[in-house]
Parts: C-alpha cells; sequence; structure tokens
C-alpha cells in the first residue's frame, strides 16, 4: 500500500468536511467495491444523528424503538454521565439488523471516519446480518421495526390499564429471564401452515383406514387403568424445557393474558438478541476485516488520499488492539482484534499457504479466499469457527496460552501454551470459552406438578461443580412472580446428582 | 442503493420517559440523597439540580449467572515467561481470569455509587415530595395590584389634558396645505390667465374658509394602564431557636422558609432574607447560625416581633416593599408573653405584611400549645397558621398563600 503513491487527483475529498452529497459519493464507491468482492447485503438506511441522540440509541440496547422501562432509563444515565465526564466516548457507529439495515452515523465525526462505519456498519454487519445462519434462523429482520413499535404500543396500553408498577414488575421478572427465552435445539420451525395441515389430514385418512369395528369387541384388561394412572404419575414436562420465558408463557397457572403477552415480547426480544451474543467475534472479525479491505481497495484506486488513510488506520489499529493479560487495559480477549485476525489469517492461508497451514487445513490452504471466506461467514458461529480456523501462526501472535483453575488445588496451572503440543489444546479451550454454557448457566425446567401443588422445579445442570451466583436467589424470586406457585431449584451436578436445592415461596400464596 | 436521511432534527429526547420511570423506582433512595443534600445548601441555592448516588448493588438487574469456584480453563493472550506446567499463585481476591463475560466491561464499574446529575426540576420535585410546585407557582404568577401607566402613542380622542399641541397643529398644517394646493393651483392659473374676477374671488374665498385648526387634527397622548411589577420583596424568617427545637424540626422550618423563598422569588426580581432567631432574646444573624448554631435559653416570642418591627421601620419602610412573614415554633411560650405576641403581630405587624404565615412544629400533634392557642384568635387574612408534623405537610401552609393569591 505505502509503495504507491496513488494521484490524488480522483479522490472523492480532502480533509475531515462532510456533506450529503459527499456521503452518497462514498456509499456509491464503497458499495459498488463491496458488490466486486461478492458481498450480498440488505439494502441501507443510513441516519444521521446528533451525539444526543447516539446516546439514545444505545440505551435502547440497538433497536431503534423500545417498550418504555427503568432499565433502559439507568443505561441511559450511565451513558450520559459517562460521556458527560469524559470518561467514555462515543461508539462511532451503531448497526440495526433490520431490513432496511439501519446504521447511524454521528454528525461530529469527520470525513474519514463517516467512510470507515460506512464500511462497516453497512457492508460489513450487514452482509453478516443478512448470510450468517443463526440471524437467518432466529430473527426476522424485516419485522423487528414493526413489532416493536406494537410492544411499546402494547406495554403502554398495560401500563394505562394495570397500573405502571403491575407492568413494571412484570418486565423485571422476565428480563430478569432473559438469557433463558431461547431454545438452542429446537429451532423456530420452518414448517409452513399447508404443510401442518397436510400431516393432520394423512394422520386421519391412516386412521380410516385402520378402523375395524372388531377392536371394538376385544374385552379391555384390567391393566390399562393403572398404566392411566402412571401416565398421570408420570414427570411433566417430559422432556425438560430449557426456554423458561416459553414455558412460563405457555403454562404458568396465574398468568393474565397480557402478562403472557409480555413474556411473549420478551422472549422475542431475547431471541432476536440471540444470535448477537453468539457471533460477536466473527460478527465484529468480518465487518472489521471488510471495512479494512474496502478502504485499502479504495486507496489502491486513489479515490481517497493519505490523510484520509492515516485517520482511518488510526482509528483501525485502536480497535484491533489487544492488551496482553498482564496490562492494565486488559479486560478479555477483543472479539474486534480476534476476529479481524482469524479472517485475515484465512485470507492469507487461501493465498500464501505455508507447510505448516497445508498440514493444518488441507481443505483451504490454496482454495479461492472470497469462497471460503463467505462459507465460514454464513455457516459458523464463535465457537465452531475459532475451533475449525484458529491457525498455529494466529495462536503464536496472540501469545496465548490456557490456564487451568481447579479449585482444589493450590496454585493455577499453565495448562498449554502457544506450541506444537498446545496448538490443539489452546484451540479447543478457546472455542470452548464462547460456547453459550460458559455465559449462561445452563438451566432447565424439570418438573411442573401440574397435578399436584402446582410448584415448579428446575434444575441447574452444574458442570465442573461451578456454582451460581448469588443472584440466583433474586432471580428466582422474579420466577415466583411470574409463576404464582412455589417455585424450586435443584443443583444437578454431572457427577454426584441433586447436591442443593433453594426454595422460594410464591407471595401470592402465602397470602392465600 | 442506500439512502441517507437527516435525523439530526428529531427528537433528542427520545429517553425521558426512561429516565422519569428510573427515577421514579428508585425514589426512596433519591429522597435520602436529596435530604443530605438540602442539609448542605441555602436556602438561596436551593433550586439548582445536583448530583446524587446510589448504591450500585440496589439497581442491578439480577440474572442466572456462573460464578467463582468450580474447575475451569481460561484462555488468555500474552505469554511470555510460561511454559506448560508452571504453576501460578491464585490471584488474591478471587478477581483471578474474570469468566468469558469480561469483555463488555462495565463502564465505570469500580464506583460503589450510581452517580448521576439531577436536573433541577427532578430535584425539586424530589424535594417537595411530588408537588408539582413549577405549576401552580406559574397559575400564580404576573399577578399583582399595582398598576402603571406607560405612553401608548396618539389617540383622536381623549381629555383636553392629553392634548398633544404639536402632533395636533402638524396634522392641521397636513391638512391645509393638501386641501389648499389644488385650489391655489387654479387661482394662479386663472391670475395668470386673467380670468373671470368673480371666479378668482369665489376660489380665494375658497381657500380662505380651510379652517386653521379643525377637530380631526385633535391628538390626544394615549396612555395604557399595565400591572408594575413589583420588585422587591423581603422575607423575615423568624425561629424560636431554644433547646426544645431539635435538628429534625429545624429541618421542617428550613423546608418551609425555602418554599417560601421560592415561591417568593418567582414572583420578585429581588427578594431580601432577614433571618431572626430568639431565645428569650432575638438577634438577627446569618443564615448559617440561624440553621445550624445551636442555643439555650428560655422563650419570650415578643423578643423577635418586636425585632421585626424596628428593622422593617429601619430598613423597609414605604410602599416599595412587599413584606411577608414567617414564623416557625414548637408553640411553647410562657406566661403574658402568647397574649402580648398576639396582640402585637396583629396591630402592628400583619397590616405592614402582605402575608403573615405561623409554622407550628409541636412534639404532639394534638396538644394545644400555649403560643398556637394565641394566635388562633387572629382572623386577619393575611395570616395563616398550620401545625406540621412531616415534611409533607409543610407544602399545605403555602397552598392558602397560593390561593388567596391567584383569585
Amino acid at each position: 500500500m505505502t509503495k504507491s503513491s496513488p494521484s490524488s487527483d480522483k479522490a472523492l475529498s480532502h480533509g475531515g468536511d462532510w456533506n450529503f452529497e459527499l456521503l452518497q459519493e462514498y456509499d456509491q464507491e464503497i458499495g459498488k467495491i463491496a458488490r466486486e468482492f461478492g458481498l450480498d447485503t440488505y439494502p441501507n438506511q443510513i441516519e444521521v444523528i446528533s451525539s444526543e441522540q447516539m446516546l439514545d440509541a444505545y440505551a435502547s440496547v440497538g433497536l431503534p424503538i423500545s417498550y418504555t422501562h427503568w432499565s433502559y432509563g439507568k443505561e441511559f444515565i450511565r451513558n450520559e454521565e459517562g460521556y458527560r465526564r469524559g470518561m467514555r466516548g462515543l461508539a462511532y457507529e451503531l448497526v440495526i439488523n433490520s431490513d432496511p439495515c439501519i446504521a447511524y452515523l454521528m454528525e461530529d465525526n469527520s470525513m474519514p471516519m463517516q467512510a470507515l462505519v460506512i464500511a462497516h456498519a453497512c457492508y460489513g454487519h450487514n452482509s453478516f446480518f443478512k448470510g450468517n445462519y443463526l440471524f437467518k434462523q432466529w430473527t426476522s429482520a424485516d419485522a423487528i421495526v414493526d413489532y416493536m413499535v406494537f410492544a411499546r404500543k402494547y406495554i403502554f396500553e398495560c401500563e394505562q390499564k394495570y397500573g405502571i408498577d403491575r407492568v413494571e414488575e412484570t418486565i423485571d421478572a422476565c428480563h430478569a429471564l432473559m438469557d433463558h427465552g431461547v431454545d438452542r435445539f429446537h429451532r423456530p420451525s420452518p414448517l409452513s401452515a399447508f404443510d401442518e395441515l397436510q400431516r393432520q389430514h394423512e394422520r386421519a385418512e391412516h386412521a380410516r383406514k385402520q378402523y375395524d369395528d372388531i377392536w371394538r369387541t376385544l374385552p379391555k384388561k384390567a391393566k390399562r387403568e393403572d398404566e392411566a394412572g402412571k401416565v398421570d404419575k408420570e414427570r411433566f414436562p417430559p422432556e425438560p424445557q430449557e426456554n423458561l420465558l416459553y414455558f412460563i408463557e405457555k403454562y404458568s397457572p396465574t398468568l393474565e393474558t397480557w402478562q403472557r403477552e409480555i413474556v411473549r415480547i420478551v422472549r422475542k426480544l431475547a431471541q432476536y438478541f440471540y444470535p448477537q451474543g453468539m457471533t460477536k467475534v466473527m460478527n465484529e472479525g468480518w465487518a472489521t476485516f471488510w471495512h479494512y479491505t474496502l478502504l485499502n481497495t479504495m486507496y489502491d484506486r486513489g479515490l481517497v488520499d493519505d490523510g484520509f488513510m492515516f485517520e482511518v488506520l488510526q482509528s483501525h489499529t485502536n480497535v484491533v488492539m489487544q492488551p496482553g493479560f498482564d496490562s492494565r487495559y486488559y479486560s478479555g480477549i477483543n472479539p474486534y482484534a480476534l476476529g479481524f485476525s482469524m479472517m485475515r489469517d484465512i485470507r492469507r492461508i487461501c493465498e500464501n499457504p505455508d507447510d505448516e497451514d497445508r498440514h493444518w487445513f488441507p481443505d483451504i490452504a490454496g482454495s479461492d479466499w472470497r469462497e471460503t471466506l463467505d462459507f465460514a461467514m454464513r455457516n459458523y458461529k464463535d465457537e465452531s469457527f475459532i475451533g475449525q480456523f484458529l491457525s498455529p501462526k494466529l495462536i503464536r501472535e496472540f501469545h496465548l496460552f490456557a490456564i487451568a483453575d481447579i479449585q482444589k488445588d493450590e496454585h493455577l496451572r499453565v495448562a498449554a501454551i502457544h506450541d506444537e503440543e498446545g496448538y490443539r489444546e489452546v484451540r479447543r479451550l478457546l472455542s470452548r470459552q464462547y460456547n453459550r454454557d460458559m455465559l449462561v448457566p445452563d438451566i432447565q425446567v424439570y418438573k411442573y406438578d401440574h397435578m399436584g401443588d402446582r410448584s415448579l422445579t428446575l434444575r441447574y445442570n452444574r458442570l465442573r461443580e461451578r456454582p451460581l451466583t448469588e443472584d440466583a436467589a433474586e432471580v428466582l424470586k422474579h420466577l415466583s412472580l411470574l409463576w404464582g406457585f412455589e417455585v424450586k431449584m435443584e443443583v444437578f451436578d454431572d457427577k454426584e446428582g441433586v447436591v442443593d436445592e433453594m426454595v422460594v415461596q410464591s407471595a401470592r400464596q402465602m397470602r392465600h | 442503493m442506500s439512502m441517507i436521511i437527516d435525523r439530526r432534527l428529531n427528537d433528542r429526547n427520545k429517553n425521558a420517559t426512561n429516565r422519569q420511570r428510573f427515577i421514579r423506582r428508585y425514589k426512596k433512595q433519591l429522597k435520602r440523597a436529596v435530604s443530605d443534600m438540602v442539609a448542605e445548601r441555602s436556602i438561596t441555592d436551593m433550586s439548582r439540580g445536583g448530583e446524587v448516588g446510589i448504591p450500585v448493588k440496589d439497581i442491578s438487574e439480577p440474572r442466572f449467572r456462573v460464578g467463582q469456584g468450580g474447575d475451569r480453563e481460561m484462555v488468555h493472550p500474552g505469554n511470555r515467561e510460561f511454559t506448560k506446567g508452571d504453576l501460578i499463585q491464585r490471584p488474591q481476591g478471587g478477581g483471578g481470569g474474570g469468566s468469558g463475560e469480561g469483555g463488555g466491561g462495565e463502564g465505570g464499574g469500580g464506583q460503589d455509587s450510581f452517580m448521576f446529575t439531577l436536573s433541577k426540576d427532578e430535584f425539586m420535585s424530589l424535594f417537595f415530595d411530588d408537588l408539582e410546585l413549577p405549576r401552580l407557582a406559574r397559575t400564580v404568577l404576573g399577578d399583582s395590584n399595582q398598576f402603571k401607566y406607560r405612553r401608548a402613542g396618539y389617540t383622536p380622542s381623549g381629555v383636553p389634558a392629553n392634548l398633544s399641541i404639536p402632533r395636533s397643529l402638524k396634522n392641521a398644517m397636513a391638512r391645509r396645505i393638501a386641501l389648499q394646493a389644488p385650489l391655489k393651483q387654479q387661482l394662479r392659473e386663472l391670475e395668470q390667465g386673467e380670468g373671470n374676477e368673480d371666479d378668482i374671488e369665489a376660489l380665494q374665498e375658497r381657500i380662505e374658509r380651510v379652517p386653521f385648526l379643525d377637530e380631526y387634527d385633535l391628538r390626544f397622548r394615549h396612555r395604557v394602564k399595565e400591572p408594575k411589577p413589583i420588585s422587591r420583596a423581603v422575607m423575615f424568617c423568624l425561629m424560636d431557636v431554644s433547646a426544645s427545637m431539635s435538628e429534625q424540626k429545624k429541618d421542617l422550618a428550613k423546608r418551609f422558609f425555602t418554599l417560601l423563598y421560592m415561591f417568593l422569588s418567582r414572583k420578585y426580581e429581588q427578594v431580601e432574607l432577614v433571618f431572626i432567631r430568639h431565645t428569650s432574646n432575638a438577634e438577627e444573624v446569618d443564615e448559617e447560625a440561624f440553621f445550624h448554631d445551636p442555643q439555650t435559653g428560655g422563650t419570650v416570642v415578643m423578643s423577635a416581633l418586636n425585632m421585626m418591627v424596628d428593622i422593617i421601620e429601619e430598613r423597609y419602610s414605604g410602599n416599595d416593599w412587599n413584606i411577608y412573614g414567617a414564623q416557625v415554633s414548637d408553640g411553647d411560650a410562657f406566661g403574658s408573653d402568647p397574649q402580648r405576641s398576639c396582640a402585637r403581630l396583629s396591630k402592628d405587624i400583619l397590616p405592614l405584611c402582605r402575608y403573615f404565615a405561623y409554622v407550628e412544629v409541636p412534639d404532639s400533634p394534638n396538644a394545644m400549645t400555649p403560643l398556637g392557642g394565641a394566635y388562633s384568635q387572629i382572623t386577619n387574612a393575611n395570616f395563616a397558621m398550620k401545625t406540621v408534623m412531616h415534611r409533607s405537610d409543610v407544602y399545605p401552609v403555602l397552598r392558602d398563600l397560593f390561593q388567596k393569591e391567584a383569585a
């Protein structure tokens, strides 16, 4: 890049000032290059906003509209105070997974920064939202904004009818369980209503064909009754349910209709955000890779000048910085840094593989980098992406090492480092670190005593003796509010079985 | 094709409701913080916002989370010296590694308190227990019973005293020129053309008939009646500071004085405060000493009233000042003091005052105190008295004032 000194005659602009014509021009050029690289995006809706509006947008966790709740107020105040005291800057970009894809540009930013955001958000994130399988499965980009408009209105009406306090406590309770509003193993059914009808019809047809009056004359066995009794005594639900909010919505014995609808709204929201939590590294890596690639291509074609590129690179470098574990700025692995490096590394493996790469990645070494990256973007989430594509070279570059923290040992132990022996182990452990179980404990509905005292039993499937935080008791109280009867949580250890139990009586029940 | 939209002019305060909800939810904690602030502030300084803090623990939203403990492996970057199998001392305080969620970064997470700034209105609303003071104050704003006249141009009708001679003569001259000019022109033409003598004479007569001054010409100075802003008010704060007045009672008093001060400062451009405290004799002090300097001694209410009269005579006499009085006491008075004070108040002070409020902060709500008993005989419309046991009782005292002034 530094070798060629492109003539600046073709450059779209010089200096930091921007205007709407320039935004349009830059967007056109960036879009053209993105299409040359084969990026498939939703149409873009770029909105220019002030910094105060950015603070507003922050608070509603990345949706242009949301219902009213104090926690958003808290978030807003937190950001506003932080910003006012200069403790934090504002993010350059905010992009919403919707169709059209809404991206915000801040008016205070310079032209190079606006271009960076356009490339990053409107072509990077946008194409990821459209292509990645999790987003495809879990979110409906074309409907989310309309749905939130509905939700806001609905909750406002509930407040009018049932009072702010009751609505607030319901939403509080739902928010506490928000991480448990997704069923990982049941995808939202892609079956159409037509298929459903067809199946019912076939079943009826089968029954008709099998019908024979003679079956009616068979004497009934006395045993039948026992069997029926046994069925009743069986646990309900027959399989543990992971989606707590869904279970509450369907089966809570006490919720009123409007409360069920609120549970549903929060559940839909949780579902919408679910893919974002599972693809942080990939999503940011992908967007960062593409702003880097797109803007460098612009520079190579002489569309932007040196000053532009300096500003972009300075900001880019800050974003992808990864402090070491002993740095005071260290707060875990930076998803931008890891994601960006991995995307670039895949391109390198495709374009210039060495012997190590051929050994580790025989199927992608030397292949077309565009196709390989596209395939990775579409079909992986962080956990599998790292498990599949983290190369020994990157492990060396990041100096990754794994520490084993075994409770009964006096010391922490270094389990693996960036050497021949450790590559696979580091990669396996890092990949597992992005498993959802590391972030959200595995808690499932184990039993609903619907024929008895209507109590609900949850099970925390404890892995390797990791306890829950003290918050758990508070969350159970919220749950009991939604459930209306006693709520129990068992801690189930993979080796020792049920080891602990927490019980919360429902306030409603105690009043009786 | 991308669409670029300028949203900068859209509503900027999308989160106002969410913010209110937050304040509503943590009202209890915020009120406590506001009370602390009130204690440190002076009355004139009260009506601005301020920074408050809420313990972070109180506002956290619980979730199921995996806590410290158990077995786990964590991958970190930046290894320089470790090799496989090295043992590392556990970091103290259990902060080791942090789990996978560490990346998010709680902004300002190191603080114990969630600090933020209340706006002026939010502060006042918490301070006065949601009394919606600003709205009430607005309804009575601008009423006053003094007027002054202001010149507002000229009008064709009026009393002779207001006749504007220059303006009237100017009009007359203009009218004369306008009416005579065409006639004079004709006259000149006739004279040059040596026309008919009779015609010339007739024209000259017509010219002379144009009056020097006509009724249309008269202009009078116009004056309009305007309410006169009363620019100055003085507020006397009288308080019994004998030993029986506890800090808590003084806090009630402070709220009352603040409320009155705020009401007055919305109405008047300039409000002066006079603090008179009394035990067995009265003295004028500054605000700090008034509220926080403990005194011991007996109680002679009369002394404070006497001092108020003296100060009025000395500094605030005449019609230039609107005088307001506010007295707070726990009602203890001895001997003939209550009766004499009552007489002094109704005879010498109330006629001078626009309003005098007596607020009693007794130990028990039902007992009739000596001073309260005496004051309750006063029937003057400018006088109001109230017993206050709790902060929220303070406001109704002033409601009387608002209603009276608004009527």
